[in-house]
Protein backbone atom coordinates (compact mmCIF):
# COMPACT_ATOMS: atom_id res chain seq x y z
CA UNK A 1 0.00 0.00 0.00
CA UNK A 2 1.12 3.55 -0.63
CA UNK A 3 1.27 4.56 3.00
CA UNK A 4 3.26 7.04 5.03
CA UNK A 5 5.56 4.16 6.08
CA UNK A 6 7.04 4.07 2.55
CA UNK A 7 9.28 7.05 3.22
CA UNK A 8 12.16 6.82 0.76
CA UNK A 9 12.67 10.19 -0.93
CA UNK A 10 9.99 12.17 0.94
CA UNK A 11 10.70 15.75 1.95
CA UNK A 12 9.82 17.58 5.12
CA UNK A 13 11.32 15.58 7.97
CA UNK A 14 14.23 17.84 8.86
CA UNK A 15 17.66 16.82 10.06
CA UNK A 16 18.82 13.48 11.34
CA UNK A 17 19.57 13.99 15.02
CA UNK A 18 21.83 11.52 16.78
CA UNK A 19 21.10 11.30 20.49
CA UNK A 20 24.29 10.78 22.52
CA UNK A 21 24.24 7.90 25.01
CA UNK A 22 20.79 6.87 23.91
CA UNK A 23 19.08 4.31 26.16
CA UNK A 24 17.71 1.16 24.53
CA UNK A 25 14.20 2.16 25.63
CA UNK A 26 13.21 5.75 26.44
CA UNK A 27 10.52 4.78 28.91
CA UNK A 28 9.48 1.62 30.69
CA UNK A 29 6.43 1.21 28.47
CA UNK A 30 8.58 1.00 25.34
CA UNK A 31 10.39 -2.07 26.63
CA UNK A 32 7.08 -3.63 27.75
CA UNK A 33 5.51 -3.11 24.31
CA UNK A 34 8.56 -4.47 22.56
CA UNK A 35 8.85 -7.57 24.75
CA UNK A 36 5.10 -8.26 24.82
CA UNK A 37 5.14 -8.25 21.05
CA UNK A 38 7.99 -10.76 21.08
CA UNK A 39 5.90 -13.02 23.31
CA UNK A 40 2.74 -12.58 21.23
CA UNK A 41 4.66 -13.47 18.09
CA UNK A 42 5.02 -17.02 19.42
CA UNK A 43 1.32 -17.57 20.16
CA UNK A 44 -0.05 -18.63 16.78
CA UNK A 45 -2.35 -15.61 16.53
CA UNK A 46 -0.79 -14.02 13.44
CA UNK A 47 2.19 -14.37 11.16
CA UNK A 48 5.14 -12.02 10.84
CA UNK A 49 4.03 -10.24 7.67
CA UNK A 50 0.55 -9.70 9.10
CA UNK A 51 2.12 -7.97 12.06
CA UNK A 52 4.24 -5.73 9.90
CA UNK A 53 1.25 -4.88 7.72
CA UNK A 54 -0.79 -4.00 10.79
CA UNK A 55 1.57 -1.09 11.50
CA UNK A 56 1.09 0.15 7.95
CA UNK A 57 -2.67 0.25 8.51
CA UNK A 58 -2.28 2.90 11.19
CA UNK A 59 -3.66 6.26 10.12
CA UNK A 60 -0.93 8.45 8.69
CA UNK A 61 -1.16 11.25 11.25
CA UNK A 62 -0.84 8.85 14.22
CA UNK A 63 2.00 7.04 12.48
CA UNK A 64 3.98 10.26 12.61
CA UNK A 65 3.11 11.31 16.16
CA UNK A 66 2.70 8.18 18.31
CA UNK A 67 6.39 7.28 18.42
CA UNK A 68 8.09 4.12 17.25
CA UNK A 69 6.84 1.88 20.04
CA UNK A 70 3.50 3.68 19.89
CA UNK A 71 3.15 2.06 16.47
CA UNK A 72 3.94 -1.32 17.94
CA UNK A 73 1.35 -0.69 20.64
CA UNK A 74 -1.19 0.21 17.97
CA UNK A 75 -0.36 -2.94 15.98
CA UNK A 76 -0.62 -5.16 19.05
CA UNK A 77 -4.03 -3.85 20.05
CA UNK A 78 -5.32 -3.72 16.52
CA UNK A 79 -4.31 -7.24 15.53
CA UNK A 80 -5.53 -8.78 18.79
CA UNK A 81 -8.85 -6.97 18.38
CA UNK A 82 -9.20 -8.10 14.79
CA UNK A 83 -8.46 -11.69 15.81
CA UNK A 84 -11.02 -11.59 18.63
CA UNK A 85 -8.53 -12.12 21.46
CA UNK A 86 -9.45 -8.84 23.15
CA UNK A 87 -11.85 -6.03 22.40
CA UNK A 88 -11.20 -2.35 22.09
CA UNK A 89 -13.92 -1.64 24.65
CA UNK A 90 -12.22 -3.69 27.32
CA UNK A 91 -8.87 -1.98 26.69
CA UNK A 92 -10.60 1.41 26.96
CA UNK A 93 -12.32 0.28 30.15
CA UNK A 94 -9.06 -0.93 31.63
CA UNK A 95 -7.35 2.34 30.74
CA UNK A 96 -10.16 4.24 32.50
CA UNK A 97 -9.88 2.01 35.57
CA UNK A 98 -6.12 2.52 35.74
CA UNK A 99 -6.42 6.27 35.35
CA UNK A 100 -8.99 6.53 38.08
CA UNK A 101 -7.01 4.07 40.23
CA UNK A 102 -10.10 1.90 40.41
CA UNK A 103 -10.11 -1.80 41.04
CA UNK A 104 -9.91 -3.18 37.52
CA UNK A 105 -12.89 -5.23 36.42
CA UNK A 106 -11.85 -8.86 35.98
CA UNK A 107 -11.74 -10.09 32.41
CA UNK A 108 -14.45 -12.33 31.00
CA UNK A 109 -12.84 -15.41 29.58
CA UNK A 110 -15.79 -16.59 27.50
CA UNK A 111 -16.80 -15.32 24.08
CA UNK A 112 -13.33 -14.66 22.94
CA UNK A 113 -10.98 -16.31 20.51
CA UNK A 114 -8.59 -17.46 23.20
CA UNK A 115 -7.12 -19.96 23.94
CA UNK A 116 -6.76 -20.85 20.28
CA UNK A 117 -7.82 -24.25 19.02
CA UNK A 118 -4.99 -26.09 17.26
CA UNK A 119 -6.64 -25.67 13.86
CA UNK A 120 -6.82 -21.90 14.38
CA UNK A 121 -3.14 -21.47 14.98
CA UNK A 122 -1.20 -19.53 12.36
CA UNK A 123 2.52 -20.32 12.19
CA UNK A 124 4.64 -17.22 12.75
CA UNK A 125 6.63 -18.49 9.80
CA UNK A 126 10.16 -18.41 8.54
CA UNK A 127 11.50 -15.87 6.13
CA UNK A 128 12.63 -18.60 3.83
CA UNK A 129 12.31 -22.34 3.30
CA UNK A 130 14.78 -25.04 2.44
CA UNK A 131 13.42 -25.93 -0.95
CA UNK A 132 15.07 -25.50 -4.33
CA UNK A 133 14.23 -22.53 -6.50
CA UNK A 134 15.44 -21.72 -10.02
CA UNK A 135 16.27 -18.05 -10.31
CA UNK A 136 14.93 -16.40 -13.42
CA UNK A 137 17.69 -13.75 -13.44
CA UNK A 138 21.44 -13.78 -13.00
CA UNK A 139 24.04 -11.26 -11.95
CA UNK A 140 24.43 -8.59 -14.62
CA UNK A 141 20.88 -8.90 -15.99
CA UNK A 142 19.05 -5.64 -16.56
CA UNK A 143 15.62 -5.63 -14.93
CA UNK A 144 12.73 -3.20 -14.71
CA UNK A 145 10.68 -3.07 -11.54
CA UNK A 146 6.99 -3.64 -12.08
CA UNK A 147 4.65 -0.74 -11.54
CA UNK A 148 2.88 -2.73 -8.85
CA UNK A 149 0.49 -0.60 -6.76
CA UNK A 150 -1.26 -2.94 -4.34
CA UNK A 151 -3.70 -1.70 -1.72
CA UNK A 152 -2.40 -4.43 0.59
CA UNK A 153 1.04 -5.23 1.93
CA UNK A 154 4.16 -5.10 -0.19
CA UNK A 155 7.87 -4.63 0.35
CA UNK A 156 8.21 -3.07 -3.07
CA UNK A 157 9.19 0.43 -2.10
CA UNK A 158 7.50 3.08 -4.23
CA UNK A 159 10.61 4.90 -5.44
CA UNK A 160 11.92 1.99 -7.53
CA UNK A 161 8.68 1.20 -9.35
CA UNK A 162 9.11 1.37 -13.14
CA UNK A 163 12.87 1.95 -12.70
CA UNK A 164 15.55 -0.11 -14.41
CA UNK A 165 18.59 -1.48 -12.67
CA UNK A 166 21.09 -4.32 -12.71
CA UNK A 167 20.98 -7.55 -10.73
CA UNK A 168 23.99 -7.49 -8.41
CA UNK A 169 23.25 -10.34 -6.01
CA UNK A 170 21.12 -13.43 -6.56
CA UNK A 171 19.82 -14.79 -3.26
CA UNK A 172 18.90 -18.14 -4.74
CA UNK A 173 16.89 -19.35 -1.78
CA UNK A 174 13.18 -19.84 -1.32
CA UNK A 175 12.08 -16.60 0.32
CA UNK A 176 8.46 -16.04 1.26
CA UNK A 177 6.65 -13.33 -0.70
CA UNK A 178 5.38 -10.91 1.98
CA UNK A 179 2.64 -9.53 -0.27
CA UNK A 180 0.65 -12.74 -0.09
CA UNK A 181 1.59 -14.09 3.31
CA UNK A 182 0.54 -10.85 5.01
CA UNK A 183 -2.98 -11.68 3.86
CA UNK A 184 -2.69 -15.40 4.61
CA UNK A 185 -2.82 -16.01 0.86
CA UNK A 186 0.18 -18.28 0.44
CA UNK A 187 3.94 -18.16 0.68
CA UNK A 188 4.88 -17.93 -3.01
CA UNK A 189 8.48 -18.99 -2.42
CA UNK A 190 10.95 -17.27 -4.73
CA UNK A 191 14.45 -15.82 -5.02
CA UNK A 192 15.24 -12.31 -3.79
CA UNK A 193 17.65 -10.17 -5.79
CA UNK A 194 19.72 -7.19 -4.89
CA UNK A 195 19.15 -4.72 -7.70
CA UNK A 196 21.49 -1.77 -8.14
CA UNK A 197 20.11 1.50 -9.49
CA UNK A 198 22.06 4.61 -10.33
CA UNK A 199 20.95 7.63 -8.31
CA UNK A 200 20.17 9.37 -11.61
CA UNK A 201 17.76 6.61 -12.65
CA UNK A 202 15.79 7.13 -9.45
CA UNK A 203 16.18 10.79 -8.53
CA UNK A 204 16.72 12.37 -11.94
CA UNK A 205 17.92 15.95 -11.70
CA UNK A 206 18.15 15.75 -7.90
CA UNK A 207 20.64 12.86 -7.95
CA UNK A 208 23.94 13.26 -6.12
CA UNK A 209 27.09 12.25 -8.00
CA UNK A 210 28.57 8.77 -7.77
CA UNK A 211 25.78 7.19 -5.74
CA UNK A 212 24.15 3.78 -6.16
CA UNK A 213 20.96 2.65 -4.49
CA UNK A 214 20.82 -1.08 -3.82
CA UNK A 215 17.41 -2.56 -3.07
CA UNK A 216 16.40 -6.15 -2.30
CA UNK A 217 13.46 -7.20 -4.45
CA UNK A 218 11.45 -10.41 -4.80
CA UNK A 219 11.46 -12.05 -8.21
CA UNK A 220 7.75 -11.30 -8.76
CA UNK A 221 8.50 -7.57 -8.59
CA UNK A 222 10.86 -7.72 -11.57
CA UNK A 223 10.73 -8.15 -15.32
CA UNK A 224 13.53 -8.40 -17.81
CA UNK A 225 14.48 -5.08 -19.37
CA UNK A 226 14.81 -5.16 -23.15
CA UNK B 1 11.58 -12.80 14.96
CA UNK B 2 9.21 -9.95 14.69
CA UNK B 3 8.33 -6.95 12.66
CA UNK B 4 9.72 -3.57 13.35
CA UNK B 5 9.13 -0.11 12.34
CA UNK B 6 9.99 3.46 12.99
CA UNK B 7 10.42 6.08 15.65
CA UNK B 8 11.43 9.68 15.63
CA UNK B 9 13.45 11.28 18.33
CA UNK B 10 11.48 14.49 18.11
CA UNK B 11 8.23 12.59 17.69
CA UNK B 12 9.01 10.80 20.88
CA UNK B 13 9.06 14.02 22.85
CA UNK B 14 5.87 15.06 21.21
CA UNK B 15 4.26 11.78 22.09
CA UNK B 16 4.93 12.50 25.75
CA UNK B 17 3.62 16.01 25.75
CA UNK B 18 0.04 15.75 24.61
CA UNK B 19 -3.05 13.80 25.37
CA UNK B 20 -4.15 11.46 22.70
CA UNK B 21 -7.59 10.36 21.66
CA UNK B 22 -6.85 6.80 22.79
CA UNK B 23 -6.95 7.85 26.41
CA UNK B 24 -8.11 10.61 28.66
CA UNK B 25 -5.04 10.91 30.78
CA UNK B 26 -5.46 12.61 34.12
CA UNK B 27 -1.87 11.82 35.00
CA UNK B 28 0.17 14.22 32.97
CA UNK B 29 3.47 12.69 34.08
CA UNK B 30 2.67 9.54 32.17
CA UNK B 31 2.36 9.43 28.39
CA UNK B 32 -0.90 7.91 27.21
CA UNK B 33 1.10 5.08 25.67
CA UNK B 34 2.36 4.05 29.12
CA UNK B 35 -1.18 3.78 30.49
CA UNK B 36 -2.45 1.90 27.47
CA UNK B 37 0.54 -0.46 27.59
CA UNK B 38 -0.20 -1.19 31.23
CA UNK B 39 -3.83 -1.85 30.36
CA UNK B 40 -2.80 -4.26 27.61
CA UNK B 41 -0.26 -6.05 29.79
CA UNK B 42 -2.64 -6.57 32.71
CA UNK B 43 -5.42 -7.78 30.42
CA UNK B 44 -3.19 -10.12 28.47
CA UNK B 45 -1.62 -11.60 31.58
CA UNK B 46 -5.00 -12.16 33.22
CA UNK B 47 -6.07 -14.00 30.09
CA UNK B 48 -2.90 -16.09 30.12
CA UNK B 49 -1.77 -14.78 26.74
CA UNK B 50 1.35 -13.04 28.02
CA UNK B 51 3.50 -13.96 31.01
CA UNK B 52 4.94 -10.81 32.59
CA UNK B 53 8.01 -12.65 33.90
CA UNK B 54 8.85 -13.58 30.34
CA UNK B 55 8.37 -9.93 29.35
CA UNK B 56 10.82 -8.91 32.11
CA UNK B 57 13.42 -11.37 30.78
CA UNK B 58 13.12 -10.12 27.23
CA UNK B 59 13.42 -6.48 28.29
CA UNK B 60 16.63 -7.19 30.20
CA UNK B 61 18.04 -9.23 27.35
CA UNK B 62 17.59 -6.35 24.93
CA UNK B 63 18.81 -3.78 27.43
CA UNK B 64 21.86 -5.69 28.60
CA UNK B 65 22.45 -8.93 26.70
CA UNK B 66 22.74 -7.64 23.17
CA UNK B 67 24.34 -4.68 21.46
CA UNK B 68 26.94 -3.31 19.06
CA UNK B 69 29.80 -4.93 20.99
CA UNK B 70 28.93 -8.15 19.15
CA UNK B 71 29.35 -6.49 15.77
CA UNK B 72 32.61 -4.93 16.93
CA UNK B 73 33.97 -8.41 17.73
CA UNK B 74 33.06 -9.56 14.24
CA UNK B 75 34.78 -6.57 12.63
CA UNK B 76 37.93 -6.91 14.74
CA UNK B 77 38.19 -10.58 13.89
CA UNK B 78 37.77 -9.86 10.18
CA UNK B 79 40.59 -7.31 10.40
CA UNK B 80 42.99 -9.76 12.03
CA UNK B 81 42.05 -13.06 10.38
CA UNK B 82 41.84 -12.99 6.60
CA UNK B 83 40.36 -16.48 6.33
CA UNK B 84 37.57 -15.42 8.70
CA UNK B 85 37.03 -12.27 6.69
CA UNK B 86 36.65 -14.30 3.50
CA UNK B 87 34.06 -16.52 5.21
CA UNK B 88 32.30 -13.46 6.62
CA UNK B 89 31.97 -11.82 3.23
CA UNK B 90 30.79 -15.11 1.69
CA UNK B 91 28.17 -15.89 4.35
CA UNK B 92 27.85 -13.39 7.17
CA UNK B 93 25.58 -15.41 9.39
CA UNK B 94 27.65 -18.60 9.31
CA UNK B 95 30.81 -16.66 10.11
CA UNK B 96 29.07 -14.85 12.98
CA UNK B 97 27.91 -18.22 14.32
CA UNK B 98 31.60 -19.15 14.74
CA UNK B 99 31.69 -16.39 17.36
CA UNK B 100 28.52 -17.67 18.99
CA UNK B 101 26.38 -14.90 17.49
CA UNK B 102 22.97 -15.46 15.97
CA UNK B 103 19.29 -15.36 16.74
CA UNK B 104 16.16 -13.46 15.90
CA UNK B 105 15.71 -10.86 13.16
CA UNK B 106 18.85 -11.80 11.30
CA UNK B 107 17.93 -14.54 8.87
CA UNK B 108 20.64 -13.83 6.41
CA UNK B 109 23.47 -11.35 6.72
CA UNK B 110 25.41 -9.65 3.98
CA UNK B 111 28.57 -7.97 5.15
CA UNK B 112 29.59 -5.13 2.84
CA UNK B 113 33.16 -3.94 2.87
CA UNK B 114 34.30 -0.33 2.73
CA UNK B 115 37.42 0.63 0.79
CA UNK B 116 39.13 3.94 0.06
CA UNK B 117 36.94 4.26 -3.06
CA UNK B 118 33.64 2.72 -1.88
CA UNK B 119 31.54 3.66 1.13
CA UNK B 120 28.54 1.58 2.21
CA UNK B 121 25.64 2.77 4.31
CA UNK B 122 22.50 0.95 5.47
CA UNK B 123 18.89 2.09 5.81
CA UNK B 124 15.41 0.60 5.81
CA UNK B 125 13.04 3.03 4.15
CA UNK B 126 9.93 0.94 4.93
CA UNK B 127 10.39 0.31 8.65
CA UNK B 128 13.60 -0.21 10.61
CA UNK B 129 15.12 -3.54 9.53
CA UNK B 130 18.43 -3.94 11.30
CA UNK B 131 20.70 -6.85 12.33
CA UNK B 132 19.51 -7.09 15.95
CA UNK B 133 21.68 -10.04 16.89
CA UNK B 134 24.84 -8.31 15.72
CA UNK B 135 24.14 -4.67 16.65
CA UNK B 136 21.30 -4.78 19.20
CA UNK B 137 18.16 -2.71 18.70
CA UNK B 138 18.51 0.22 16.31
CA UNK B 139 19.00 3.75 17.64
CA UNK B 140 16.13 6.24 17.36
CA UNK B 141 17.80 8.18 14.55
CA UNK B 142 18.00 5.02 12.39
CA UNK B 143 14.24 4.65 12.80
CA UNK B 144 13.55 8.34 12.28
CA UNK B 145 11.50 9.67 9.38
CA UNK B 146 14.36 12.02 8.52
CA UNK B 147 16.92 9.24 8.07
CA UNK B 148 14.54 6.88 6.28
CA UNK B 149 13.31 9.50 3.85
CA UNK B 150 16.56 11.29 3.12
CA UNK B 151 19.35 8.72 3.07
CA UNK B 152 18.34 7.14 -0.23
CA UNK B 153 17.88 10.51 -1.93
CA UNK B 154 20.75 12.60 -0.60
CA UNK B 155 23.24 10.34 1.16
CA UNK B 156 26.17 12.72 0.67
CA UNK B 157 24.32 15.53 2.32
CA UNK B 158 23.02 13.40 5.20
CA UNK B 159 26.46 11.90 5.87
CA UNK B 160 28.03 15.31 5.67
CA UNK B 161 25.54 16.69 8.21
CA UNK B 162 26.50 13.80 10.46
CA UNK B 163 30.17 14.74 10.16
CA UNK B 164 31.24 12.44 7.34
CA UNK B 165 32.08 14.50 4.27
CA UNK B 166 33.08 12.15 1.46
CA UNK B 167 34.82 13.25 -1.69
CA UNK B 168 32.78 12.81 -4.88
CA UNK B 169 35.28 10.23 -6.14
CA UNK B 170 34.26 7.93 -3.28
CA UNK B 171 31.27 5.94 -4.53
CA UNK B 172 28.44 5.73 -2.01
CA UNK B 173 26.40 2.52 -2.01
CA UNK B 174 23.13 2.90 -0.12
CA UNK B 175 21.63 -0.46 0.86
CA UNK B 176 17.88 -0.25 1.44
CA UNK B 177 17.26 -3.41 3.44
CA UNK B 178 13.58 -3.92 2.70
CA UNK B 179 13.80 -7.71 2.38
CA UNK B 180 14.74 -10.17 5.11
CA UNK B 181 18.43 -9.91 4.27
CA UNK B 182 20.26 -7.83 6.85
CA UNK B 183 23.38 -5.78 6.25
CA UNK B 184 26.49 -4.92 8.24
CA UNK B 185 29.20 -2.55 7.07
CA UNK B 186 32.77 -3.76 7.46
CA UNK B 187 34.66 -0.50 8.05
CA UNK B 188 38.24 -0.03 6.95
CA UNK B 189 40.83 -0.74 9.59
CA UNK B 190 42.31 2.62 10.61
CA UNK B 191 45.95 3.32 9.95
CA UNK B 192 48.25 3.07 12.96
CA UNK B 193 46.40 0.12 14.52
CA UNK B 194 48.83 -2.55 13.33
CA UNK B 195 50.10 -3.31 16.82
CA UNK B 196 46.66 -3.58 18.40
CA UNK B 197 45.22 -6.89 19.54
CA UNK B 198 41.85 -8.14 18.34
CA UNK B 199 40.34 -7.12 21.67
CA UNK B 200 41.80 -3.63 21.49
CA UNK B 201 40.55 -3.29 17.94
CA UNK B 202 37.04 -4.33 18.94
CA UNK B 203 37.02 -1.46 21.44
CA UNK B 204 37.46 1.15 18.70
CA UNK B 205 34.71 -0.15 16.39
CA UNK B 206 31.58 1.95 16.77
CA UNK B 207 27.98 1.11 16.02
CA UNK B 208 27.71 4.04 13.62
CA UNK B 209 30.69 2.81 11.59
CA UNK B 210 28.94 -0.56 11.15
CA UNK B 211 25.78 1.17 9.90
CA UNK B 212 27.93 3.35 7.66
CA UNK B 213 27.22 6.86 8.95
CA UNK B 214 30.79 7.27 10.16
CA UNK B 215 34.27 6.01 9.32
CA UNK B 216 36.94 5.05 11.82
Amino acid sequence: MNGIHDMGGLHGFGKVEIEPNEPVFHGRWEGRVYAMTQVLDTKGIYNLDEHRHEIELMDAASYLTDGYYGRWLFAMESILTRKGVISRDEVDQRVADLEESKQARPVETKDRNWPLQDEQRIPWGAWRKDVAVSPKFQVGDRVTVQNHQPAGHTRLTHFVRSKTGTITIVNARAWVLPDTRAHNAGENLQPVYNVTFSATEIWGDAAEPNVEIKVDLSEDYLERAD
Amino acid sequence: MTAHDDHDHDEHDQAHSHDHDHGHSHDHDKPWQAVRTEAMETLLSELGVVDSNRVDEIVSFYEEGIGPKSGARVVAKAWTDSAFKARLLANGLEACAELGLGGPETEYLHVVENSPSVHNVIVCTLCSCYPWTILGLPPAWYKSSAYRSRLVREPRRVLSELGLALDDNVKIQVWDSVSEIRYLVLPERPAGTEAMTEEELAAIVTRDSMIGVSRL
